[in-house]
């Protein structure tokens, strides 16, 4: 278990907070048939650094971008968003 | 030829201070080429490189492995062996293989310690009990053995569940499968890599795979870190590991890898007859040989390639156990541990072509896979075989994302991280 720093809270324990999806399996709803299926069912699950959404649920429940390492868990950067910021 | 295992072989090393045995497989050299090579030395691969050799009659297999054989999830999960599947393309897959696991010791020559000692779901209101007679019915519609059990019945069974009305998860009855049960993991993984190994199969361990050798949209081998290797056929088969390796040929998959934990307490009497599992709660346990309670739960819905977990998803698996077996508490844990689980986004796995020539592709096991060893091997063998699934595992391609007909048991959509 870790902290993860909301932008709005500060440093919270990590059980505060539920992990959504990457940033690019967002799906857009202008998108063809086949771009929205690639979205909503493939990842590149990378073993190293990658743009994942989550969100402080059991908090302010405020949504937020993690750049996050999947082997050693540090998380790089934490970005404050929410629909305008997706589009 | 090995000398095969058996109470003679064992008497006459009496005589001979037991100096007989050989070792149970090689450490070869790998060659410059093979006709399949199967990427991932665990359980499924293992048994793939052994029906391919038995059923198919194709020796010139390599398995390669990055660690050692049996370290990753072969040797990371609760053992449980069962078919109790709820959706037919999931029973009559794990059902073919629960029937392999119940002669698999004589097949191999080799004890796995199958132990088909009934497994349970605990139903704990009217709505689960619905769900699970339902469940059993759909089992029993295609000859797999399913019992809806009263809590009287339940107690002549596992007398230490809490059947009393106040419980604070009252149990309403259970659904059982008397023919599931438990088998040893380690001898699983050694078993199928001796048979393997005397049919002629290539076992490389500390042997990884950094990339693939391409011609334009043909593989036809891999890049190791013990040098390149042709193959005919190429077969991932890596459970956790398998975005990254799909990912070193360009693929991506509709998977995403999660840490599953277990732990297990001290060893006691016999105190847990069965497997007793609550899908409601999402607690399962079971007692191993050694007497220790293995005892396991949800995975940690967030992805992660390390094999370290949240502890607080263990604390809830144990709190779940302990108030349905209040006696549990009287224990203490030894030893947790976790695996990488390649979580699918349909709760089913994949076992098939891919878009690529000469890859083909066994994964998203999601926390289910070690039950479908032999089954998972025997398709798998079939598919590499021949270029074509089996019948059993045509229904899990990789397309079937892209089709919509996924096999979602519990109907929670393309979202691997709340199942």
């Amino acid at each position: 278990m870790y902290q993860i720093t909301c932008p709005h809270c500060g440093p919270r324990a990590q059980t505060e907070f539920t992990y959504e999806r990457t940033t690019d399996s967002v799906v857009d709803p202008a998108a063809d048939a086949h771009t929205a299926m690639q979205a909503l069912y493939t990842r590149a699950n990378p073993m190293g650094l990658d743009e994942e959404i989550w969100r402080h649920t059991y908090g302010c429940r405020a949504w937020m971008v993690l750049t996050r390492h999947r082997v050693t868990h540090v998380i790089e950067a934490v970005k404050a968003i929410g629909p305008e910021a997706l589009a | 030829m090995k000398t095969p295992y058996s109470a003679f072989s064992l008497l006459r090393g009496a005589f001979n201070g037991q100096k007989h045995w050989e070792p149970a497989w090689r450490d070869p050299e790998p060659r410059a080429s093979y006709d399949v090579i199967i990427i991932g030395g665990g359980g499924h691969g293992l048994a793939t490189a052994y029906y391919l050799a038995k059923v198919h009659g194709i020796r010139n297999v390599a398995v390669l492995e990055k660690s050692w054989i049996g370290g990753g999830n072969v040797g990371r999960n609760t053992t449980l062996v069962r078919s109790n599947y709820r959706l037919p393309q999931l029973h009559n897959f794990f059902e073919f293989g629960l029937k392999l696991w119940h002669n698999l010791s004589d097949d191999l020559n080799y004890n796995v310690m199958f132990s088909p000692r009934g497994a349970m779901f605990l139903g704990h209101n009217d709505g689960d009990m619905i769900k699970l007679a339902e469940r059993g019915d759909a089992m029993r519609c295609d000859g797999i053995d399913a019992e809806l059990l009263t809590p009287k019945q339940i107690a002549k069974i596992e007398p230490l569940l809490d059947l009393s009305r106040n419980a604070r998860f009252p149990i309403d009855g259970a659904l059982i499968q008397w023919r599931a049960g438990t088998a040893r993991h380690d001898a699983v993984a050694w078993g199928y890599a001796r048979a393997a190994d005397a049919l002629g199969v290539d076992i490389i361990q500390k042997c990884e795979v950094t990339g693939f050798v391409r011609y334009g949209n043909k593989i036809t081998g891999v890049e190791t870190t013990r040098g390149r290797i042709l193959a005919g056929r190429t077969g991932i088969c890596v459970a956790g590991h398998s975005g990254h390796v799909a990912g070193l040929a360009g693929l991506e998959l509709p998977i995403e890898s999660q840490t599953l934990q277990a732990l297990v307490t001290e060893g006691v009497k016999p105190m847990v007859q069965s497997v007793v599992m609550s899908q409601s709660l999402h607690f399962y346990i079971s007692q191993s040989d050694k007497g220790g309670i293995v005892m396991g739960g949800d995975p940690d819905n967030w992805p992660s390639y390390a094999r370290r977990g949240q502890p607080t998803i263990k604390e809830h698996a144990i709190a779940q156990a302990v108030t349905c077996m209040p006696a549990l508490s009287r224990l203490r844990m030894l030893r947790t541990w976790s695996g990488v689980t390649d979580m699918s986004f349909d709760g089913a796995p994949i076992i098939g072509t891919t878009p690529i020539d000469g890859l083909y592709l066994n994964a998203g096991w999601c926390y289910g896979g070690f039950k479908a060893t032999p089954a998972s091997g025997w398709t798998y063998a079939h598919t590499l075989a021949t270029g074509k699934p089996h019948e059993l595992n045509a229904p899990f391609s990789l397309e079937r994302f892209m089709t919509g007909a996924t096999i979602d048991e519990t109907a929670v959509g393309p979202m691997p991280n709340h199942r």
